[in-house]
């Protein structure tokens, strides 16, 4: 099957969905591709055997765009590929398009293509992870993962959950599990809130964010859950499953504080420090990259969401981490803003002033809550030389340094030739912010000639593509 | 709805239609489900969204299939999967 179409969205979170539905609405023909079987991205998750995402959030945006989709499908306006992991965009030569989108299809892993005229990169993000011993033993899961875990698959990662890292989610996932009936003996937050104070003017013009901290915080205590702040888990300890942690204080820099630490008996650990922009396909196309507030690459975009590439746009995750709400917007605005460069259709300046209000609103709102929560450099000081840093190819922190101090190893890229750290199925995704650090520099953005690992057959056939410096896996 | 049936290891199991494998293994009370090439560590699944490779299971024969992202089919045969998949069985 090859749709050519007006503009092919990848990504079909709330930034995809609501750029597609409205440039449907708009007129154009959209393929919609998603690597999940079903739509609305990391946030809005189907129970197993259930129509709807239950959530608010859900019932309120998720679903009428969702019956909006299903209506320009039936008219033939949206072409929507589930199951379909696009694993390269390159420029095409032809009259059904300027670019082809390379992906891999279903459970059997099937070649399929679409040319298209512009792309919107909607692919969201994943979680940053940050070592420290213990973390690979079973049932330490990723914070994030959790909520995954208990949205869709209605399971809880266990029955007493110490929830730790930093960042906002944590205490949406702490909800989530309390409300669903695992005890939560603490949630423990490297940062400090009161780095919020900094930007409590931007704090204050969200009123509807803070609504959403407060409910997370209600929650939490009606299940008498602790909330400790500038606190790690430093450790986790078990033989096949984990069955301790231990919590340390930090100092502002992260630094764990000698003597202060204690061990809180869990079955589960869910941890996670943010969330890192997805960013290979537009890299791969050459579009510029900028430094958020907590350090993360994210895609330089322009008031429209056009990237520095002509005829590339991107919204939601992609161009810095920012939440659903945030996303919608910019998938508005540039739905809007194809429609407009394609077919001329006029943009309504009261809408699109709004659109534009809302979305520097909750940019900065973004941008306080990463700078708050940016990873302090003293974080490596809870590795031991043990620690596996690279899950994957399992290297631990004491290969890496070895390869920073002895052999003269200044970047990522070094270590990783010297180590095999990130050269793993994950293809860095887990260890590539944690090797930065330990080399030295600050996390680079997403290179991977591949978006997830592709049959080599499939390699051979699209003819921009040479499988043997793709470094590609069968 | 009735529940998919399937194995791991042998051990009859159920899933609830829809769910994926690594959920439909944790709510049985099974956290790890392949071990490392080189040590040999016990590994489950750790970011759920398809992204950290961790929770790779032998399913039907074939190896390295992401449990997180895969929906149990009726009388799936899983197995815990050795090192790459493609190790000779020992
Ligand atoms: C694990 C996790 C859990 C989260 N839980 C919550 C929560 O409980 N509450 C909350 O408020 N926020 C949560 N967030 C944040 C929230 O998901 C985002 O703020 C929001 O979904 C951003 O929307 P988006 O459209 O930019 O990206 P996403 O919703 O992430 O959507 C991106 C989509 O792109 C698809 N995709 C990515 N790459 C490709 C590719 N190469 N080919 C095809 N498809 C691709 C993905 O399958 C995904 O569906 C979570 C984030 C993560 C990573
Ligand atoms: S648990 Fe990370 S890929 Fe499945």
């Amino acid at each position: 099957m090859t749709p050519s179409a007006d503009l092919a969205v990848v990504g079909a979170g709330p930034a995809g969905l609501a750029a597609a539905v409205t440039a449907a609405d708009r007129g154009l023909r959209v393929v919609l591709l998603d690597a999940g079987e079903r739509p609305g991205g990391q946030i809005h998750r189907h129970a197993a055997g259930q129509a709807h995402p239950p959530s608010l959030h859900g019932r309120r945006h998720f679903a009428p765009r969702a019956r909006r989709l299903a209506a320009h499908r039936r008219a033939g306006r949206v072409t929507h590929l589930p199951a379909h992991h696009v694993w390269t965009v390159v420029p095409h030569d032809g009259a059904d398009g300027a670019w082809a989108l390379h992906a891999v299809a279903g459970p059997d892993e099937a070649p399929a293509t679409v040319h298209a005229r512009t792309v919107l990169l909607a692919t969201g993000a994943y979680e940053r992870h940050l070592p420290f011993p213990g973390w690979t033993l079973p049932g330490v899961v990723g914070a994030g993962g959790a909520q995954a875990l208990l949205k869709s698959g209605l399971v809880l990662p266990g029955r007493r959950v110490v929830v730790a890292g930093s960042g906002p989610l944590l205490l949406a996932v702490a909800g989530s599990l309390a409300a669903a009936g695992a005890r939560v003996p603490a949630v423990v937050e490297a940062a400090d809130y009161t780095a919020y104070a900094s930007g409590l003017p931007t704090l204050l013009r969200n009123p509807g964010k803070l609504a959403e901290a407060a409910l997370h915080g209600g929650t939490l205590l009606r299940h008498a859950a602790r909330l400790l702040t500038r606190h790690a888990v430093t450790a986790a300890h078990g033989t096949t499953r984990v069955e301790a942690v231990t919590v340390t204080r930090l100092d502002r820099d992260w630094r764990p504080v000698p003597g202060t630490s204690r061990r809180v008996p869990c079955d589960a650990l869910a941890v996670g420090h943010g969330l890192v922009p997805q960013l290979e396909l537009a890299t791969g196309l050459g579009c510029a990259t900028r430094r958020t507030p907590d350090d993360t690459p994210a895609l330089v975009v322009d008031a429209d969401q056009a990237t520095t590439v002509p005829g590339v746009w991107a919204a939601g995750e992609t161009g810095g981490v920012g939440g659903a709400d945030l996303a919608l917007t910019e998938g508005e605005i540039a739905a809007d803003a194809i429609a407009h460069a394609l077919r001329g259709t006029p943009r309504d300046p009261r809408r699109t002033a709004a659109l534009t209000r809302r979305r520097a609103r909750l940019r900065a709102f973004a941008d306080t809550m990463a700078a708050a929560h940016r990873p302090g450099p003293g974080w490596t000081g809870w590795l031991d030389d043990t620690t596996e840093v690279c899950r994957c190819e399992e290297v631990t922190a004491g290969r890496v340094r070895e390869a920073v101090a002895d052999l003269g190893a200044h970047d990522a890229r070094t270590v990783k030739l010297l180590t095999r750290a990130g050269m793993g199925w994950c293809q860095g995704r887990m260890c590539g912010q944690a090797v930065a650090r330990l080399a030295g520099e600050p996390p680079a953005p997403d290179r991977r000639p591949l978006s997830c690992p592709v049959p080599l057959g499939h390699l051979a056939a699209p003819p921009t593509t040479d499988p043997t410096d793709r470094g590609a896996r069968a | 709805m009735t529940p998919h049936r399937f194995t791991f290891d042998g051990t009859p199991l159920t899933a609830v239609p829809g769910q994926t494998l690594a959920a439909a293994l944790w709510a049985a009370g099974i956290t790890s489900w392949r071990t490392t090439r080189h040590r040999r560590a016990p590994r489950g699944a750790f970011c759920f969204i398809g992204t950290c490779h961790d929770c790779l299971a032998t399913v039907n024969g074939r190896p390295n299939q992401r449990a997180c992202l895969l929906p149990v089919r009726p009388g799936d045969t899983v197995t815990t999967q050795e090192g790459t998949g493609h190790d000779p069985v020992r």
